[in-house]
């Protein structure tokens, strides 16, 4: 077989060892999206099939050797009504199914585990809530809910894990969040599928999925030492939030002690949810996020703050559940606010030093 | 045997082309130039926009190369970004918006209404100009370095992040905008005052319908398009903060105003598409279309709708679910009227006499292409699916079904339809033929594996990918040579019949349309007398009667 080209067989043992025709699944979530995948796949082909087999059979027996002569027809009001009704009947049945998996794949259980993802042109930031930090590659136990709360630095990217069935978009400025349960161990693709500039498609990783047991061996393998709440700590301390957040009878600022998922009343009048999103707006700017009773007197951190700054602050706010932490924290700091300079303890993580400007 | 065929020509020994006609009525470039004739501004447009799909064609054959090998080795990632964003923005602003209104629709709608031109001539030469403007523009933005924002100018990167010449794409498109902002304006004038008398609004063909509907959009989609491009600009030039979230503005925004007219846009593309395929499958099944009122109200319907379904193309990008939901339901009404018109068109076939010359072959690979295009819009319209599918090649292969396998078909189905009215003569039949196979062929081996590389995940716009996407990339390069030469084949025997075709006679076709009952090329003022419509669109029978009574009066 020498005569046939080099490049053939090399395209041929492609096609033969490095061919799928359908994308692996290896989440909870994926045998229910395929699921209607293939409803819509069949319904399609039977409404192909039913468009071909008109135009031949028409062609066939009413071609102008056979019918010479055509016979004038208005119109059938009941033929137009069914192929509107059984139509629009199926596409209603797509939409109701597709909705409700669309809200399970973007409503996040409660005891989800949260990991969270910072986009970048190009390459993806994992935050582990462990201090594990990542990039271009996720790792996750099966058997348990992951959330991801993801942003973007930049420009508009978007994570996506073909063999979980699941995508969004990471947004500048902005907290979106998407959740599954691997089932299978094994390694997959991990996609940036929003078109960010030139090296969009190196933008990509892989996401390792473990057994629990595996999972709980690499993180202790690979933590920082600090966890992502101890991180922001330090960037609270450095920054002299506590100088006004102290949960002091004479504070300036609103105790943070288990502001997390509470109700809060705004300056405005406004009730809002202290959620990921409403904390990290809450630090960037501050004077529209004003709690009632409080002066407008927060300085703004935009652009003071990484968007993994932002992070590990709003982690370290999720878990101050008493002012037990808080006291700690004042206790390391109780010295001028110029001391914030301070030399970094051995083993902290540069993503929370590096953005304190004095 | 030859297959049974409705084409009847004159005598060759004595036809020939009238002397007078729209053609030949004045000579020299500026006869050209300044003409108000809509006859000549759609050939204008027809030369033009062929140039310019050229362009993009010969970019996508770049973009196909490049994904042959699973590296980015045919050209540096910027390069390619660069490539598939011109290849985009030419396609969608430079052909496929003004392919079939402004050159199909300008030359017959005036002759289907039985009109003498348009409302506003000098108007309708006014959007050629600023057509040429903005395609000068966007070869301007191409010599100088292109631009590699992709054809949707996505911000903050767009106004942000890259250096590349987006302000004048921005302003190539702004401009070629009010080009199809002055041509919808012109055809919805022309439609509502200059009808000929009897020429009632249910006696009008149905591609004037469906031109009317997608005028509509393009009078109230592009201005949003318009102010959303000059906003880039300014926020790229003097960076104010609408898009930015670094400036203070809100990225989604940008979203929100881009596809509430580029979901419309879709449309605009599309319907005037369907309207060809509505004439040309009743002229060659010898039939009324089947329930004229269902498509003429479907063309209504999918306008309308048009402009309520625009989120669905930010599932993911955290709008809130309940609005999600919203916009997937009028979504999948949308899709209805689509299928009302498939099997209309299926059901006129119904008891007719059928032959398949050029256009009918393409008109019946537009409804196998465009079944598929459309069911695949349900698979992304449906939230869900969505999640797993946007962003993907199937999204590509999607809208290339739709886009390409629709509406270059139904543009090729009309050009080879109306190409002997316009220029008095035919072309070769079975090479045309031919033709109509090859890009069949080729585009379904093109487009088809698309699906599958997005259902395994393949992003789109990447310059390279993982190698186990390789096979089927393959498949669709090989495809799209073949596509190549069936696109590449018209033109040579198109610009052959100019010279050597056999004469047309003024109705090849036997069609009832009233263009068709006017000498071949027609003569600038269209009729020799105003006409007047005393029967219903697509009547058969009315004609035959008239040819009877022609072959008593001249017997």
């Amino acid at each position: 077989m020498d005569h046939i080209s080099p490049v053939l067989w090399q395209f041929l043992d492609k096609w033969l060892t490095h061919f799928s025709l359908f994308p692996p699944e290896a989440s909870k979530i994926a045998p229910e999206s395929d699921a209607l995948y293939f409803f819509m796949v069949l319904v399609s082909l039977v409404g192909l099939t039913i468009v071909v087999l008109l135009v031949v059979a028409f062609s066939i027996l009413y071609n102008k050797k056979r019918h010479p002569r055509a016979v004038q027809i208005e119109g059938s009001t009941l033929l137009e009504a069914t192929w509107t009704i059984i139509p629009l009947g199926l596409f209603l049945i797509m939409f109701v199914w597709g909705a409700l998996l669309y809200f399970r794949i973007y409503t996040p259980p409660a005891n989800a585990m949260n990991i969270y993802v910072v986009g970048k042109q190009w390459m993806w930031k994992i935050e582990h809530p462990g201090g594990q930090h990542e990039i271009n590659m996720l790792h996750v136990p099966t058997g348990q809910a992951i959330q991801l709360t993801i942003i973007s630095q930049d420009v508009f990217h978007s994570f996506s894990i073909p063999a979980f069935r699941v995508k969004r978009e990471a947004i500048p400025g902005r907290y979106t969040t998407v959740w599954f349960e691997a089932t299978t161990p094994g390694t997959y693709r991990l996609f940036c599928t929003q078109y960010c500039g030139t090296n969009h498609s190196q933008m990509i990783g892989d996401v390792i999925v473990m057994t629990p047991e595996d999972f709980k061996k690499w993180l202790e393998s690979s933590t920082s030492g600090n966890s992502l709440a101890q991180d922001g700590e330090r960037l609270f301390a450095s920054l002299s939030c506590n100088a006004c957040h102290n949960a002091q009878p004479d504070a300036r600022g609103p105790s943070l002690v288990g502001v997390y998922d509470a109700q809060l009343t705004l300056a405005t009048g406004e009730t809002v949810t202290a959620d990921d999103a409403y904390l990290r707006q809450a630090i960037l700017d501050p004077a529209q996020h004003i709690t009632q009773g409080y002066t407008p007197i927060m300085p703004t951190y935009q652009g003071q703050i990484s968007e993994d700054g932002v992070i590990a602050l709003v982690e370290y706010i999720k878990n101050l559940h008493t002012d037990y932490r808080l006291q700690e924290t004042l206790n390391t700091t109780e010295l001028p606010p110029n001391n914030e300079k301070k030399a970094p303890a051995p083993g902290q993580q540069p993503a929370a030093q590096k953005e304190v400007k004095p | 045997m030859s297959a049974p065929t409705i084409v009847s020509l004159p005598d060759p020994s004595t036809a020939r082309i009238p002397k007078m006609n729209f053609l030949t009525r004045e000579n020299g470039l500026l006869s050209w130039l300044l003409t108000g004739d809509h006859k000549r501004i759609a050939t204008l447009y027809l030369i033009s926009i062929t140039f310019f799909f050229f362009i993009g064609g010969a970019l996508a054959g770049l973009i196909r190369l490049e994904l042959l090998t699973p590296q980015s080795d045919l050209m540096a990632a910027d390069t390619y970004n660069k490539v598939f964003s011109m290849h985009g923005l030419i396609m969608v602003f430079l052909f496929l918006v003004p392919s079939v209104p402004a050159t199909i629709g300008n030359f017959v709608i005036p002759m289907m209404v039985g009109a003498k031109d348009l409302a506003l001539p000098k108007i309708n030469l006014l959007s050629w100009y600023l057509y040429i403007l903005a395609g000068g523009m966007m070869l301007y933005t191409m010599a100088t370095g292109g631009v590699d924002t992709g054809w949707t100018f996505t911000t903050p990167l767009s106004t942000h992040y890259l250096n590349t010449n987006v302000v004048s794409a921005g302003l190539a498109v702004f401009v070629a905008g009010f080009s199809s902002i002055f041509t919808g304006l012109n055809f919805v004038v022309t439609i509502h005052k200059m009808r000929c008398p009897g020429m009632t609004w249910f006696r009008l063909p149905l591609f004037i319908w469906s031109n009317y509907a997608a005028s509509i959009l393009m009078i109230l989609g592009t201005p949003v398009l318009a102010i959303t491009l000059v906003l880039v600009v300014l926020e790229r030039t003097v960076h104010i903060g609408v898009f930015d979230p670094a400036y203070g503005g809100d990225p989604l925004l940008f979203q929100h105003l881009f596809w509430f007219y580029s979901h419309p846009a879709v449309y605009i593309m599309i319907l005037p598409g369907m309207g060809v395929i509505s004439e040309v499958i009743s002229t060659f099944s010898r039939k009324r279309v089947f329930g004229y009122t269902a498509v003429a109200f479907s063309s209504v319907a999918i306008a309308v709708f048009a402009f309520f379904v625009w989120a669905h193309h930010m599932f993911i990008m955290g709008i809130s679910n309940y609005a999600a939901l919203v916009f997937s339901l009028l979504t999948m009404m949308v899709a209805v009227p689509s299928a009302i018109k498939i099997f209309n068109w299926s059901f006129t076939l119904y008891k007719g006499s059928i032959t398949f010359e050029t256009p009918m072959l393409y008109a019946i690979g537009f409804m196998g292409l465009f079944t598929i295009g459309g069911m695949t819009g349900v698979f992304l319209g449906s939230t869900g699916t969505d999640i797993h599918l946007t962003e993907t090649y199937f999204v590509v292969a999607h809208f290339h079904f739709v886009m390409v396998g629709g509406m270059l078909m139904a543009f090729l189905s009309g050009i080879h339809f109306w190409w002997p009215k316009w220029t008095g003569r035919m072309y070769p039949e079975k090479i045309s033929q031919l033709a109509a196979l090859v890009t069949f062929i080729g585009f379904n081996l093109t487009f088809f594996p698309q699906f599958i590389l997005g259902t395994l995940g393949m992003p789109r716009r990447y310059a390279a990918y993982p190698p186990e996407f390789q096979v089927l990339n393959v498949f669709s390069t090989a495809g799209a040579t073949v596509l190549g030469v069936g696109y590449l084949l018209p033109i040579l025997y198109l610009t052959w019949s100019l010279k050597y075709g056999a004469i047309a006679g003024n109705n090849p076709w036997q069609a009832t349309g009233l263009e068709w009952q006017t000498q071949s090329p027609p003569l600038t003022e269209n009729f020799v007398e105003i006409p007047i419509m005393d029967h219903e669109a697509y009547d058969y029978e009315w004609l035959e009667q008239q040819q009877r009574k022609e072959v008593a009066s001249v017997g």
